[in-house]
């Protein structure tokens, strides 16, 4: 399988990622290698496998219904690429 | 002054507790010492000033029934650090000062540590070499313009120049393993769920593992006792009864049953790799243990399995990178465009690839055939590990298929830099314990390192099988300080 | 809209298209914390304020989920006659928004902790089952602000991560009356359970709507678009008649329906497109990785459900038949609990006929009046009881009741104190009811003569004058008695 411009600039959009021509050939070369290695995997056959949805050796951890955390608004903007203090800034969404 | 920071790190604590040497000597020679070696790049951010009050604060006042009173230690720069500046090696997180510390690191506070700075590393743990961090390459110490393996690069570099006399990594698919194998030191990944995510920039979540990194296996032991702890704030944390690793230690192996899979035999690979697996294995039975041929079968299917799961885990790990909360934001005509061009200036090219990878694998149409095939493998693999657990109680491997290499010879070719992984990724998927240990050298003189994988929670017999070997085999770095001179 | 659930068809050209209406309800889970955070749930608070570390997406912070939150969704299956799932998982559904921090919504996709259940409705025509696919957990986003700034949006984190129900109902509902009672009956359902305040001024309950249009009789579905986050059930049903009738016109004009995500303009009455095609969503679900799955054994499910509370349905049907209500006043008492509580406090200790009359007589009326609930009425269940018992022994008739009634509403609340100080008691003495029945006869000679001559209806006048010149006190049903007989 081939993964085309037109896929890259798919999963560019997707994963918000802008992607310059030039840069999006070269990543259509990388990928199709990753890939070909990938494919690797179809050789196994896999229909009666259960998937692994988790590696850890437990059970769900259940947490009490308690509030513990308190205001922390300062500590939440402190890294903020704003100056507003009370809230997040992005550029103006038009729905 | 210089002799102290030759010391390793029980032996720095004998001396701390038998009041021979003070925390502020001790930091001071570190940190010195790290002054001088600022040609290996091996830090990103330091906390030299504040490690010295620390240091003298330690002195004034010291507890010496803390497991590492008063050592300095630098970390891996993908654990979060209160008021300490926090990169992941990324430029998208290179104004980030968290005003929270991971678990791991309050694990090596409250035992008496004191954190000198944090390691350069593959931006976001995602590299062998450690040249994609946005801090720059990393020298290996062992020779100039040699890499000293990924991701937790800095953190080996650091340990093996003695920067630090013990240092903790992240590994993934083998960050820490990979390069203690490349620069002479002792790397060990717990089982999943040993050590405390939480605070740890993610990589991957269903492989990421914090684990020490120091000179010797009894250093390991130390470390790891320290860092290991049931954490109520990391879902995937396990509570089970954590063992006194530096205490229990012993290099009796009588009767141990060793597995030797015969999968790890790959083409290609350097003969003094074999011949050093050869050697292992000699040890392992002059000491009295039981080597045992087995199969793994599946082993050829982990390394593509792994560049399914950890970039697909990763590229919606990455999602919060945005630009709005904290960390680089490039300016856009609306949202879109903003978070377009903060995440494209903001990431460097093998996240990127990452994030694509994981993005088109997940994505409507292929995710039964990549993710959820993927999953399955996982599968397979865990069963071939559970499978040879029923006839031994370790299994001995090389840890990589090569010694380190030069800076930028594999950096055009991302399938042969992933190869890297190959002995080290299954174990990540497995969620099993191993270690790397320095057990000789190739022809050009690189450091060449042997792995112990055991089985879950099992880590007391793989840091014993290690003990032993490293007893037999003396190994040595030779380190010449060139980077000083 | 149908007063009488006729059928909700749209005729164009003498073609008759039935209107298919299925809904997504976001019910925000009634806990104190978060589903995966210890900070607070409250409404209302200033922004950013009830933030965690967590919240807001800080690298390294990881998931913890709130056991309460599951228990909440499990009692809430329950409620909904459905199927409790032994293991769920957590997915991930990943896209970008500003309210987003994490760049995903945990949530739960291919494994929901409920499955199939239904809901009853009490439609003026009967019962009809509305049929629910599946309810599952998933974190609330943040809150986008657009109105402040004039330049940009801001972000609030508070709703950040608090936990919501999505109940997914099948494609069942048929009108906008259905819709209504479909929405007013899961609230119900969820208040009785005291899993979802169901309050949706504040944003606790709102629905995604689907819709699709069929010619009558047929049996395949047509396309259907889906109308996002419709926060009431006056909206709803006005963007479903807007949004049938548009698709209605596209079929007439010989168009097709494309399948998509709609918002409903609330000024201007109309649904319009939300993404271009070329933007569509792929939301990439995968198990989340920070948690495991959600194992649930029947035990633990068992000790949920001895814990529910007789609900809607039950309570009715214990109504009609302890009570004997009709199935329509029963309802009205029911579909919520205050109500239900204040009715049984109330018929506790008086007549349960009077009860009923007067809750849903006088008191909803003072409540809609007033425009407040029956948790604030001014007259508690325990004063209602006593007026109901000062008519039914006599002491007061049904229209100075109305009276006490007035002045309970407004400053007095004991109605035996009423009617003691202002002195509002019946007249039933038959020896002074006569004395004024006999004046008012001699009072009257013309009237009593025209009456006797055949004019029957003046009969109502000497009540009158007997209840003027008593003050309305006197016992109607002894001056009817007593006059008949003096005037025969």
């Amino acid at each position: 399988m081939t993964i085309d411009l037109k896929t890259i600039k798919h999963i560019s959009k997707l994963s918000r990622i802008s992607i310059d021509e030039q840069k999006a050939k070269k990543l259509s070369n990388d990928l199709n290698s990753i890939f070909e290695f990938i494919e690797k995997l179809n050789e196994l056959d896999t229909s009666k496998t259960e998937a692994l949805t988790s590696i850890a050796e437990t059970t769900l951890k259940l947490r009490k219904d308690k509030i513990e955390s308190k205001n922390i608004r300062e500590d939440i903007l402190k890294n903020s690429p704003d100056e507003n203090k009370d809230f997040f800034v992005v550029p103006k969404v038009v729905e | 002054m210089s002799e102290i920071t030759n010391f390793k790190l029980c032996d720095l604590v004998d001396k701390i507790k038998k009041k021979e040497l003070s925390s502020k000597e001790i930091t001071e020679a570190f940190i010195n010492r790290s002054k001088q070696s600022t040609k290996l790049n091996s830090y990103i951010s330091d906390n030299f000033d504040d490690a010295i009050n620390s240091a003298e604060e330690f002195d004034s006042k010291p507890d010496l029934n803390k497991k590492i009173p008063g050592i300095p230690i630098a970390v891996k720069d993908l654990f979060c650090t209160k008021n300490l500046r926090t990169t992941a090696g990324s430029k998208i997180l290179e104004n980030f000062i968290p005003t929270y510390e991971s678990t791991v690191t309050q694990n090596i506070l409250n035992n008496g540590g004191i954190i000198i700075g944090k390691l350069n590393c593959d931006e976001f743990a995602m590299g062998s070499s450690n040249e994609t961090s946005y801090y720059g390459n990393v020298q290996n110490p062992i020779s100039e313009n040699l890499v000293p393996g990924g991701s937790s690069g800095g953190s080996a570099s650091a340990l093996a120049a003695k920067l630090t006399p013990a240092t903790i990594g992240t590994d993934t698919g083998g960050s820490i393993r990979q390069p203690a194998s490349f620069t002479g030191t002792v790397g060990l990944k717990p089982t999943y769920g040993s050590c405390s995510r939480y605070g740890i920039v993610a990589f991957a979540s269903s492989l990421d593992q914090a684990g020490p990194m120091t000179h010797d296996v009894k250093d390991c032991a130390l470390l790891l006792e320290v860092m290991s702890s049931y954490d109520d704030k990391d879902s995937t944390s396990v509570d089970f009864v954590r063992g006194n690793y530096l205490k229990d230690l012993t290099d009796n192996i009588k009767g141990k049953k060793i597995g030797i899979p015969k999968e790890y035999r790959v083409d290609g690979m350097p003969k003094e790799i074999e011949k050093l697996w050869e050697k292992g294995i000699k040890i392992i039975k002059d000491n009295g243990g039981d080597v045992i041929n087995i199969s793994l079968p599946n082993t050829k299917y982990a390394l593509p399995a792994y560049y399914i799961v950890a970039p697909a885990e990763a590229s919606s790990n990455l999602a919060r990178y945005d630009g709005v909360k904290y960390g680089f934001r490039s300016k856009g005509e609306n949202l879109i465009d903003m978070y377009e061009k903060t995440r494209s200036e903001g990431f460097g090219d093998e996240v990127k690839r990452r994030i694509m990878i994981g993005t088109y694998v997940l994505s409507s149409g292929y995710y039964d055939a990549y993710y959820l095939k993927a999953q399955k493998v996982r599968r397979l693999i865990k069963n071939d590990f559970d499978e040879a657990y029923t006839k031994v109680d370790a299994i001995l491997t090389p840890s990589t298929p090569s010694s380190a290499f030069k800076i930028g010879e594999k950096l055009n070719d991302p399938v042969s830099m992933y190869l890297n992984d190959i002995f080290t990724v299954p174990i990540n998927l497995a969620g099993l314990p191993a270690i790397s240990i320095p057990a000789g050298h190739d022809k050009k003189g690189f450091p060449l390192g042997l792995q112990i994988i055991g089985k879950a929670f099992d880590e007391q017999n793989i840091l014993n099988i290690a003990y032993s070997i490293e007893k037999n085999i003396e190994y040595i770095n030779n380190i010449d300080d060139w980077w000083i001179k | 809209m149908s007063k009488n659930n006729e059928e909700y068809l749209i005729k164009r050209n003498n073609i008759e298209y039935e209107v298919i209406i299925g809904l997504e309800v976001h019910a925000q889970v009634l806990s104190k914390s978060k589903l995966f955070s210890t900070s607070p749930t409250k409404f209302g608070s200033e922004p950013n304020t009830q933030v965690s570390l967590v919240d807001a997406a800080f690298p390294g912070m990881l998931p913890v989920i709130n056991e309460f939150c599951i228990k909440q969704a499990i009692k809430t299956g329950i409620g909904l006659n459905a199927k409790i799932n032994n293991r769920s998982i957590f997915d991930r559904k990943n896209y970008f928004y500003a309210d987003l921090p994490q760049g995903y919504q945990i949530s739960q996709y291919k494994n929901p902790i409920v499955g199939e259940g239904s809901v009853t409705l009490d439609m003026p025509d009967g019962e009809k089952k509305i049929g629910i696919e599946r309810l599952h957990l998933e974190q609330d986003a943040g809150k986008s602000i657009h109105d402040i700034d004039p330049k940009n949006t801001l972000v609030d984190l508070n709703r950040s991560g608090v936990a919501l129900m999505e109940i997914v109902s099948k494609p069942d509902l048929r009108s906008l009356d259905e819709v209504n009672a479909y929405i007013k009956k899961l609230r119900s359902i969820m208040r009785y359970l005291g899993t979802c305040d169901g309050n949706m001024q504040e944003g606790s309950l709102r629905a995604d709507v689907n819709v699709s249009v069929r010619k009558k009789g047929a049996s395949e579905l047509g396309t259907r678009c889906e109308i996002k986050n419709v926060n009431s059930i006056k909206f709803m049903q006005m963007a479903i008649n807007y949004e049938a009738n548009r698709q209605v016109d596209i079929l007439e004009d010989g168009g097709s329906i494309d399948q998509e995500t709609r918002l409903f303009d609330t000024k201007k009455n109309e649904t319009r497109s939300m993404r271009t095609k070329e933007d569509a969503h792929d939301y990439r679900y995968f198990p989340d990785p920070d948690l495991l799955p959600l194992e649930l054994n029947d035990e633990y499910i068992d000790d949920i459900k001895k814990d529910i509370p007789e609900l809607p349905d039950e309570k009715k049907k214990r109504f009609i038949e302890k009570f004997k209500l009709s199935p329509y006043e029963a309802n009205i008492l029911v579909s919520d609990i205050e109500t239900s509580k204040y009715f049984e406090e109330v018929s506790k200790k008086s007549d349960v006929k009077l009860a009923t009359n007067w809750i849903t007589g006088e008191l909803f009326a003072l409540l809609n009046d007033k425009s407040i609930e029956i948790t604030e009425s001014p007259i508690s269940s325990e004063n209602l009881a006593k007026l109901i018992n000062l008519i039914k022994d006599g002491t007061i008739s049904g229209k100075i009741a109305k009276t006490v009634f007035e002045i309970m509403a407004n400053k007095e609340k004991d109605p035996v104190k009423i009617v003691e100080e202002r002195g509002l008691k019946q007249q039933s003495d038959p020896k002074e009811l006569e004395m004024i029945i006999d004046k008012v006869i001699s009072d009257n000679p013309k009237n009593v003569e025209a009456y006797k001559s055949g004019k029957d209806k003046l009969f109502g006048f000497f009540v009158g004058q007997v209840m003027k010149q008593s003050s309305g006190k006197a016992n109607p049903q002894l001056v009817n008695e007593i006059l008949k007989k003096k005037l025969n």
